[in-house]
């Protein structure tokens, strides 16, 4: 078996071209996926008019305390590229053009509405912002909803929070007394409590037999149980702005945060595409030769052919991804301390991998269809184990964790997600699985020879 | 020539091969004899290249017995079994290992002087030419000095003058003692260089003899390839 690895090692030495594609081929998908994954999506360019005039881009909240509208507005531009034009003719147009993904419009009368609807004066009616849509690409389209939605509830809630501070200050004043101004005007006010020591001592002063008492005692009452409930209004308004508080809790699955994710889910697709094209293709090089017949004809048994072909499948393919790991990992802080690890993982992950490809190169005659064979089975494993629950239906999801778990892509994954980022859960596990599907593999492949004389 | 009077050098005893409904061999019985050269001709799909896949240890018979095991003979392909992007020497050399040749350096010098491809033992097989693809392919079935040797239509991607070269080399090994076996669709072939022609038909052996006893069967006053067709013919092929 020496002598078959090393003429393979040799043969591979002399295809330079094979040997590139096999390296670079993964590891370009492995840092597309990786820079996908870790990055978020690029700042989609959005048209923006505010239409408000300048003088009257600020709004009173009352108590002397303005607000600039433009501040809000600039919420919005956290994460887009804002293209800023001067009517919603151009905005619009920008949309037509495709220059913008969409457009947003602050018409002139916005602030004043928001004045008005804080005022409470007259018919108040609530400020809307316009919003235009470029259809041409329904996923930036859902991506620029979802934002706008956001950013605008991120502007209403800063908002919210002002208006409740600045109604907590008046309860305070309705409390304690004190000044306040409105409309240009400074107004005392004297306050419960203060209200409420008057009316007492009022109370005091008159005689035991007065009928005012009855009247004034019954104003007092009213005053302290005012004061004892307002005493509350801060919390009660914090509780009015942000009425729901959350809490999260991972109950299953990995905590790994998604970039660290994404060096694993780019090393398991690199071993996985270097493993299988590797193992299929000699395999399937042996027939293409016509060597196979010779070889088995007493030189070398079947299982023994397999074995060699997943031993050098797994050698080429642990190498390159160890090698690939360690560069990723003077990048990205992983702990060379998990080292152990991350060789278990990836030996485990090659040698599945490694049984899972001869098993394809035993079904073709040629290097070409094993490979094009294996290359069209990878992609749909490496997607099914990637479909996160929720996303579709629970039986379907079903199907797919079972389809996923009689290929060695999700345990190498797991294995490497916990070698690498020590995400939670035992290693031991997904080892086992792996080591189950390299037995499983390697039988279906031997199987497989048999209908090759 | 070499007679059968010898102990045989090789002995197949009632082989038979079945494929499920299809009987692909019917009890075939003969015996070759040190340096004798058998030539195994027939119609296509009379079972030649069954017949020698079995006598190579590649097949096994559903009935019947080979007197020698596969590690003992020698194993042509028809299509050259080798590796295109190892040398002539690489592939001689993998070869005699896997063979767990006593000296493996030393056989695979000899073999490229027998076959005359000592000046191309560092080039590719890939860039060689059909002959001498086929001349290394050869060399590889020698490797381990078999008794016998059997060749699986050895001549079909070879030119004529490629031909010569190839019966000339496969001659030489018979004088030294080799028995040779080969399956053609050439019959010409088989007149000139074997001692003792089969005839498979259906899977069935319908003659073993020399090319001249073949052609008195049919009659005189024929040539061997118009006495092989009437053969057959008479014969229900």
């Amino acid at each position: 078996m020496r002598w078959l690895l090393l003429k393979d090692l040799r043969i591979l030495r002399r295809s330079p071209l094979l040997v590139a594609l096999l390296v670079l081929y993964p590891i370009v998908i492995a840092v597309l996926i990786g820079v996908s994954l870790s990055s978020p999506p690029g700042k989609p360019k959005v048209a923006f008019a505010n239409l408000v005039p300048p003088d009257e881009d600020s709004f009173s909240v009352g108590g002397g305390t303005r607000l600039d509208a433009s501040g809000y507005a600039g919420r919005l531009f956290q994460a887009v590229d804002p293209i800023r034009v001067a009517s919603r003719e151009a905005a619009v147009a920008k949309v037509r053009s495709g220059d913008a993904l969409a457009a947003l419009v602050i018409p002139a009368d916005a602030v004043q509405k928001l004045q008005s609807a804080i005022n409470l004066s007259g018919n108040p009616e609530r400020p809307t912002i316009e919003v235009y849509y470029n259809a041409e690409d329904p996923l930036k389209r859902q991506y620029v909803e979802s934002l706008v939605d956001s950013r605008l509830g991120d502007a209403n809630r800063a908002l919210t929070r002002e208006l409740t501070k600045l109604a907590g200050r008046y309860l305070t004043i309705l409390l304690d007394g004190g000044d306040f101004a409105i409309l240009g005007r400074r107004f005392e006010v004297l306050g419960l409590q203060r209200s409420r020591t008057i009316i007492e001592a009022s109370i005091a002063s008159l005689p035991e037999d007065a009928p005012e008492r009855i009247a004034l005692a019954q104003v007092s009452s009213f005053a302290k149980l005012a004061i004892d409930n307002l005493d509350l209004s801060d919390e009660v308004l914090t509780s009015v702005g942000s009425p729901v508080r959350v809490r999260q809790t991972v109950l299953d699955g990995r905590r790994t945060p998604l970039d660290a994710f994404a060096v694993a889910v780019a090393i398991t697709l690199s071993l996985m595409f270097v493993t299988l094209l590797l193992a299929a293709g000699m395999l399937a090089l042996e027939r293409e030769e016509h060597a196979f017949a010779r070889l088995v004809r007493g030189l070398v048994t079947r299982s023994g052919l397999l074995a060699e072909k997943i031993g050098l499948a797994a050698l080429c393919s642990f190498a390159v991804t160890l090698v690939m790991l360690m560069g990723l990992a003077l990048f990205l802080d992983l702990d060379f301390g998990r080292a152990a690890y991350w060789v278990a993982a990836l030996a485990f992950g090659a040698l599945a991998f490694g049984a899972m490809g001869v098993a394809i190169g035993g079904l073709a005659r040629e290097v070409r269809a094993a490979s094009l064979l294996a290359f069209l089975l990878s992609l749909p494993i490496a997607f099914l184990a990637l479909v996160p629950s929720g996303s579709v239906a629970a039986g379907l999801y079903d199907a797919t964790r079972v389809i996923s778990a009689l290929f060695p892509f999700e345990p190498a994954l797991e294995a490497l997600d916990v070698a690498i980022n020590d995400s939670g859960g035992s290693i031991t596990g997904p080892l086992a699985h792996l080591a189950a599907l390299t037995a499983g593999f390697g039988v279906l492949a031997r199987l497989g020879l048999r209908r090759f004389g | 020539m070499a007679t059968v009077t010898t102990a045989p050098a090789l002995s197949v005893d009632g082989v038979t091969k079945v494929y499920g409904a299809r009987t692909a061999l019917q009890g075939i019985t003969f015996a070759a004899a040190p340096g004798e050269r058998l030539a195994v001709i027939g119609p296509n799909g009379a079972g030649k290249t069954t017949l020698l896949e079995i006598v190579a240890g590649l097949l096994t018979p559903t009935d019947g017995t080979v007197s020698r095991p596969a590690r003992e003979v020698g194993w042509v392909p028809q299509q050259p079994a080798l590796y295109s992007k190892l040398s002539v020497q690489e592939n001689l050399g993998l070869f005699a290992r896997l063979e767990k040749v006593a000296d493996p350096d030393a056989a695979v010098a000899r073999m490229l002087e027998q076959t005359g491809l000592a000046d191309r033992a560092r080039d590719e097989v890939g860039k060689l030419s059909g002959g001498n693809r086929q001349r290394v392919n050869i060399a590889i079935g020698l490797l381990a000095e078999p008794p016998i040797l059997l060749l699986d239509e050895p001549s079909s991607s070879l030119d004529p003058r490629q031909r010569e070269v190839l019966w000339s080399f496969v001659s030489g090994l018979a004088e030294r003692g080799t028995t040779v076996v080969y399956s053609t669709h050439n019959v010409g072939e088989a007149e000139r260089y074997a001692d003792r022609v089969l005839v498979l038909a259906d899977g069935e052996l319908l003659f073993s003899g020399t090319a001249t006893g073949l052609v008195a069967t049919v009659g005189e006053g024929r040539d061997f390839e118009a006495a092989f067709v009437a053969f057959l013919h008479e014969r229900g092929h």
